[in-house]
């Protein structure tokens, strides 16, 4: 098996499965109990969280975990739009984020917020200064997604948030879940309010996740109940997926560590043997982009054709972002660059990891080489 | 940055004429286990100067555990060239470059040990100075309020060049100034005391009582994270947990109700010498501050002092409640003691204690019940915790947990 989907999820590695079963087994105390299997729980869910804050650079106050990113998303957006909407009803977002930004912002106008969608260039960028432009007295929110999910196009965070703090009173919100592990981002120094991260993007169980919430940020709480996760988000803490989530990320922060080199080279190679098949448009932008997700149009040819052509192979892939590629429509994302109609309706989302090899990148090329070829023979 | 180098500059003990020696040790081997998590990198100490060669290691990160460290006064992330004038140039210009164009003024403050190279200070200052402007547009020389001073240290090995600086914990390393034993309650203030203690260079041990059933597991958690944390500020906090339990009950029972809170306090002092003597501690201290409470006003303290002849030190004694709440922030132990669990001195309150015992009183309610036997033996059936780098070392009469909590993580 080929599996070249990891911006759709990613397998879990060996030792996080250890660490939720052993957890599973032994600290199913409730971590709120006042007795003393509760306290080994909390005791243990508090060094997960001053593990990943450590890992981030953040403080452990600083973590709420969630479910994972679309939790995450609407905590971040309609918890700020609800409490702070008595200071204003604009909000901002762009025009490629993933459905949980873009249909949660989609939910608040029809709760009489408005919105400003941003369209980024045709690389696929948002500027400082497209932010800058769309900003109003009443602005209480920014979203930007940090990697986007399809073209693996990384936005300037940094200097979007250095620029924002110029104005206190907007929160900026960053959707890094697949950014994080992957390509670098300073939270604190790029002046960042939120961000959300999801577990099972970087081996970890799916139902996992955190929001980072700066410290001085005022959220309202979308889970009322038992106060946990300092009352931003009631119920019992999935001990055991947060656990095996705190070593994931550790584990991959390690690797990025050591091995972002790696998952270039493997791009790099795809990219310059596929741009060479007839009809092939790359969508995913020449300079500043992630090293895990390339992008690519087969004019002419139904993307979901060739997933599932590839998956006869034991090869796996995907059209545009996971979440949404069985209804077949064309994608937003690419749209919003000012691609064609056709080009943005063929594309596929080839993603990678760091346990991915060269061996499997050189066996993928011939194979797409041949199907692609079949195809257009095929369709002609 | 690509910062290769941390150059830390020692603190106040660069006064300290003869002990100087001992103190620099001291603060390097602190250093060095303060670091001992990074692997990769390497420190070199000299008399006035340590240098941490990264070796790829996050600077940021090491520099968030050397801001833990007391008795170092300022650090700067250093590049080290070649001693030779091209190289410095090139460096001293890069270094400023990579702060960007928020730095609009500087100056060069260059320092030779190695006093055969060719240029003098002065000339060296000149020299640094007219290629940065060359080189740049947005920046101009500023000698007396610059944004940022480019320090260039040329010794005969290598020369350091440095921008701007970052201040250190300043004090003076701990383990210099002998063993103090510290009133751990697991409140806001006790924490802080500790701090302020380590800062002065002194070693601490923690004495805590427990009253189980009456306090939970979690109020004796929330005391050996306490340990825990504050070992990011020295090598080693050793805990000691008295049983107390049997003490609270003879006193709620045989003593009257006013001055139950002053006699338990009369006792834990008792107690607290007695484990001083056996620990080799010169003092004991406490994280009161005057007045906060009825323990603490100056009555309370005139009554309760006259059990021991050891010094008690109180390093809070002047601060306000919102001054020490800062600092427990800053130190992290203020989310740890806000938790809301019991501790013992919270059980059995009466309604009205004093605020004005008397030692006169107190005396003639002590010569009716001897707890002599009772402090005995509270104290030999002490339990000992002993934390390093954030974690239990080694724990006496207790049992662990089955699962290492660290492996799962």
């Amino acid at each position: 098996m080929i599996y070249f989907d990891n911006s759709a999820t990613t397998k879990p590695y060996k030792e996080v499965l250890e660490t939720y079963m052993t957890v599973s087994e032994q600290f199913f105390g409730n971590p709120s109990s006042i007795h003393k299997l509760g306290g080994k729980s909390e005791r243990l869910l508090s060094k997960a969280r001053i593990q990943i804050a450590d890992l981030l650079l953040v403080q452990p106050s600083e973590i709420i975990f969630t479910s994972g990113g679309t939790e995450g998303n609407n905590l971040a957006i309609k918890g700020t739009a609800m409490m702070h909407r008595s200071r204003g009803k604009h909000l901002i977002t762009t025009e490629m984020e993933h459905p949980s930004i873009y249909e949660a912002y989609k939910q608040l106008e029809e709760l009489g917020f408005e919105v400003t969608y941003l369209s980024p260039d045709e690389d696929g960028f948002i500027s400082v200064e497209k932010v800058a432009g769309a900003l109003r007295e009443d602005t209480i929110l920014v979203s930007i997604i940090h990697v986007n999910n399809e073209t693996g196009a990384i936005q300037p965070i940094s200097e979007i948030g250095q620029f924002l703090k110029k104005y206190p009173k907007i929160f900026f919100h960053v959707d890094a879940v697949q950014g994080i592990g992957k390509v670098p981002l300073h939270i604190k120094k790029s002046a960042i309010d939120l961000l959300t991260v999801s577990g099972h993007k970087f081996h970890s169980v799916k139902g996992t996740g955190f929001l980072y919430v700066r410290e001085g940020v005022t959220l309202s709480s979308m889970m009322t109940g038992g106060s946990q996760e300092r009352e931003i988000r009631s119920g019992t803490e999935n001990l055991a997926g947060i656990v095996a989530m705190a070593r994931a990320l550790r584990i991959t922060l390690e690797k990025q560590k050591s091995m972002s080199d790696h998952l270039l080279t493997l791009r790099i190679e795809l990219l310059h043997h596929l741009e060479k098949i007839e009809g092939a448009v790359i969508n995913s932008p020449s300079s500043n982009f992630a090293p895990h997700i390339l992008n690519i149009s087969f004019v002419g040819l139904k993307p979901e054709v060739i997933v599932h052509a590839l998956s006869e192979e034991n090869i796996y892939i995907s059209t545009k972002s996971a979440c949404s590629s069985k209804n077949y429509e064309i994608s937003r994302v690419l749209q919003s660059m000012g691609k064609s109609e056709q080009v943005a309706g063929s594309a596929i989302r080839i993603s990678l990891s760091y346990e991915n090899t060269i061996e499997e990148v050189k066996l993928f090329i011939e194979v797409m080489n041949e199907v692609i070829k079949n195809l257009y023979k095929v369709t002609r | 940055m690509n910062v290769e180098y941390i150059l830390i500059r020692y603190g106040e003990m660069t006064t300290k004429g003869k002990n100087r020696g001992r103190f620099t040790s001291i603060l390097r081997e602190n250093v060095r286990n303060r670091l001992k998590s990074f692997e990769k990198i390497k420190i070199t100490a000299t008399r006035d100067r340590m240098y941490i060669k990264l070796n790829g290691e996050d600077h940021e990160k090491v520099a968030a555990s050397l801001k833990q460290v007391f008795g170092i006064h300022t650090f700067s992330y250093a590049r080290k060239v070649e001693t030779e004038l091209e190289a410095i140039k090139k460096g001293a210009l890069q270094a400023i470059e990579e702060l960007g164009d928020t730095v609009k003024t500087f100056k060069v403050n260059a320092q030779r040990s190695y006093k055969q190279f060719p240029l003098n200070t002065p000339q060296l200052n000149r020299e640094l100075g007219g290629h940065i402007l060359q080189n740049t547009e947005h920046l101009t020389v500023d000698v007396h309020n610059p944004d940022v001073a480019v320090r260039v240290e040329v010794r005969d090995d290598a020369t350091y060049v440095t921008c701007g600086e970052e201040n250190g914990a300043g004090g003076y390393p701990v383990g210099v100034g002998g063993k103090v034993m510290l009133l751990l309650s697991g409140g806001i203030d006790s924490p802080v005391a500790a701090y302020m203690l380590l800062k002065r260079g002194v070693s601490i041990e923690a004495i805590h009582f427990e009253s189980p059933p009456f306090t939970s597991d979690r109020a004796k958690q929330k005391v050996t994270d306490l340990a825990s944390t504050l070992t990011r500020y020295c090598k080693r906090v050793t805990l000691h947990v008295i049983p107390f339990t049997e003490v609270q009950k003879a006193i709620h029972k045989e003593m009257p109700a006013s001055y139950t809170m002053t006699i338990m306090r009369r006792i834990m002092l008792q107690i607290a010498e007695k484990v001083s003597v056996e620990r080799k501690a010169l003092a004991l201290a406490t994280g009161e501050s005057l007045g906060q409470v009825a323990s603490q006003t100056l009555d309370s303290m005139h009554t309760i002092n006259e059990v021991t002849n050891y010094p008690v030190l109180r390093p809070l004694l002047a601060m306000d409640k919102l001054e020490i709440m800062d600092i427990a922030k800053k130190i992290d132990t203020y989310d740890i003691s806000i938790r809301p669990y019991e501790d013992c001195c919270t059980i059995f309150t009466p309604a009205n204690p004093t605020t004005k015992p008397k030692r006169d009183k107190v005396a003639r309610f002590e010569s009716r019940f001897d707890f002599t036997d009772l402090i005995n033996e509270a104290v030999s059936s002490k339990e000992t915790l002993i934390f390093e780098n954030e974690m239990v070392r080694k724990q006496f009469n207790s049992v662990e947990e089955q699962v290492d909590i660290d492996a799962l993580l």
